[in-house]
């Protein structure tokens, strides 16, 4: 199945009268979205009550007074350990893993995946299978060994080392989904493109990237909350100064001293799930068919 | 040499996937087994014990609890996702109105990093300011969740985050499997009489299992790994009541310096994770091929 061909959209007509049993069918189904909104509206009025309203109040009702207090505390001054700066600089480090790991991963994959489709010579599919096999592999099988790859290269604990790290375990799942796709091109597009003389690089700039929207933009998705949301490889490839937003989030809930202030913790939770919940609210339908290119093989 | 230059672009181009492929993913396994069979502490020493550190961890108690857990944890999580999204999506799918605004709603949780999940169920559960103290200020006193500082049931906590986190993912799925059900079969089912929750459990869920496969697979191998989920909900606690092995093969690692431990319960977990994939592999690849053939 090819992703362009899944499909969540409903068929036939709506149904015009509304029985008991119709009646009962959506009550239920209003409890479940209750039930799966219950902690997203917990986490906003949360932040927005002070300390004493929480402590005495209930945790479901909305706050009594409004208070702002949370917010510019957990942005830039709630603490992670010994330093004081907020979320801030977690933000920035995020966007600074986030935005290179994409790139180069995405490009890899969709280079990947052409040469698969179209190029592929003897053993190709045995080490695409090799690499497939891969991402279901435990990271904490891996995380020791490349570490030590990566320090013996000079580049553990830094920038480059965490985006090669992204880079490397988004491959299998981006290799995947672009072969897919471009497999299920016409294949005689890519024949009249060699009678006229295109070669491996020149077929793949100017024939098969502009016809690669669609699927790239699955792949940024994916790859983005991916990233975004990831937690072990950041804490363990990053280094203490590229630390990203979810480690200092952590490290701002888990603090062992102090008094816990949960209107703050809340607001970074907040804002820490915002780039990937904008992400899922504007992108939609594209996000459920990255949820699909990434589950269906073949 | 006419053969390997055959294709030079694109095998130059697979250069980084090859070189990835061999050396982190079959690379790192090798290595971790070859550790796991020396006495290494704080660095990688070659000091072979043989199969000591496989005998120290099927000892350990820890290990034991860990185990225990992510059977708990793998089985309810699993049944949860499973039953929930195949609800959520047979609901769905009763053409009602809004009806993606209830998908939004119920896959808005996997847009989240477990990290963000964990926090907010930590918060939820609160058995102090959380949903208890709600149930007793509406009066209903005996009202009880002290989940997250319950030894025995604070694993059942971890899988109401997850279950609440990947239901939506299951239900996606299914959702795809259940529009690409065919109507005639539909009309077929409506004349024959057969009641619709019976039409969906023995006959619909047959058809799309495929897809209850698939979600089964990627749900099992998501198991193995949880981490995050649980650093930030329980940090493993109380005491180590809500430990995973993926937590003590990090503990090992990094805080107690005991690599030779580490790298023997990451050869577990990477076994088991073969063992969940090796019989679904089997049958997508090589069984399924033959049945095209044939």
């Amino acid at each position: 199945m090819s992703v362009s061909s899944i499909s969540i959209e409903p068929n036939g007509s709506k149904p015009k009268h509304l029985t008991i049993g119709r009646i009962g069918l959506y009550c239920f189904i209003l409890m479940c979205a209750l039930f799966f909104l219950m902690p997203l509206y917990v986490m906003i009025v949360t932040s927005l009550k002070d300390m004493d309203e929480i402590r005495s109040g209930n945790l479901l009702y909305i706050p009594k007074t409004l208070s702002f207090y949370a917010w510019p505390k957990a942005w830039s001054e709630a603490c992670t350990g010994f330093v004081c700066e907020g979320l801030k600089p977690g933000l920035i480090n995020s966007i600074k893993i986030t935005v290179p790991s994409v790139i180069v991963s995405v490009s890899l994959g969709a280079l990947n995946g052409y040469a698969l489709a179209f190029w592929r010579f003897k053993g190709a599919y045995l080490f695409f299978g090799l690499c497939l096999f891969g991402a279901f592999i435990p990271y904490q099988v891996m995380v020791y060994p490349l570490l030590k790859i990566e320090s013996a290269i000079g580049i553990y604990s830094s920038l480059p080392g965490i985006i090669l790290v992204h880079t490397i375990f988004g491959m299998p799942i981006l290799t995947l989904i672009f072969r897919n796709f471009y497999a299920s091109l016409p294949i005689d597009l890519f024949k009249a493109a060699r009678i006229d003389g295109g070669n491996f690089l020149k077929i793949f700039f100017y024939v098969i990237i502009p016809m690669s929207t669609p699927i790239t933009i699955v792949a940024v998705i994916l790859q983005v909350t991916g990233i975004w949301n990831d937690f072990l490889l950041g804490l363990v490839f990053a280094g203490r100064d590229n630390q990203p937003m979810t480690v200092q989030l952590n490290n701002i809930v888990q603090v062992d001293f102090g008094v816990a202030e949960y209107n703050v913790d809340m607001a970074a939770t907040i804002l820490t799930s915002m780039i990937p919940l904008a992400v899922y609210f504007i992108s939609g339908r594209w996000f459920v068919r990255g949820i699909a290119a990434g589950a269906i093989k073949g | 040499m006419q053969s390997l230059t055959k294709n030079l672009a694109s095998k130059i181009a697979l250069l980084p996937m090859i070189i990835i492929s061999l050396t982190v993913f079959v690379g790192c396994i090798i290595y971790s087994f070859v550790y796991s069979l020396t006495g290494s502490k704080l660095i990688p020493a070659l000091n072979y014990v043989g199969f000591k550190q496989y005998e120290m961890l099927f000892k350990s108690r820890k290990w034991d609890v860990a185990v225990e857990n992510i059977f708990i944890y793998g089985f309810v999580f699993t049944i949860g996702c499973l039953v929930i999204g195949f609800l959520l999506a047979v609901l769905i799918d009763q053409k009602i109105r809004g009806e993606s605004l209830f998908r939004t709603i119920f896959l808005y949780p996997y847009a989240m990093s477990f990290v963000v999940t964990g926090l907010v169920w930590k918060w939820v559960l609160n058995p102090t300011f959380g949903f208890e103290h709600s149930m007793h200020l509406w009066g209903f006193d005996w009202f009880k969740l002290d989940w997250l500082v319950n030894r025995e049931l604070a694993i059942y906590a971890v899988c109401i985050a997850a279950v609440w986190q990947g239901a939506g993912f299951v239900m996606v799925l299914m959702l795809a499997g259940l529009r690409g059900i065919d109507d005639d079969i539909w009309k077929s089912l409506s004349i024959e009489g057969i009641p619709k929750w019976k039409s969906y459990l023995f006959v619909i869920l047959p058809m799309i299992r495929p897809m209850v496969v698939t979600s089964i697979v990627l749900i099992a191998a998501g198991v193995v790994k949880v981490y995050d989920l649980i650093l930030a909900l329980t940090s493993g606690g109380p005491g180590f009541a809500t430990t995973t092995p993926a937590m003590y093969v990090m503990e090992n690692f990094f805080s107690r310096a005991n690599l030779g431990q580490a790298f023997a319960a990451s050869i577990i977990m990477f076994i088991s994770v073969v063992c969940i994939l090796a019989p679904w592999a089997y049958y997508e690849f090589y069984y399924r091929n033959k049945e095209a053939k044939a």
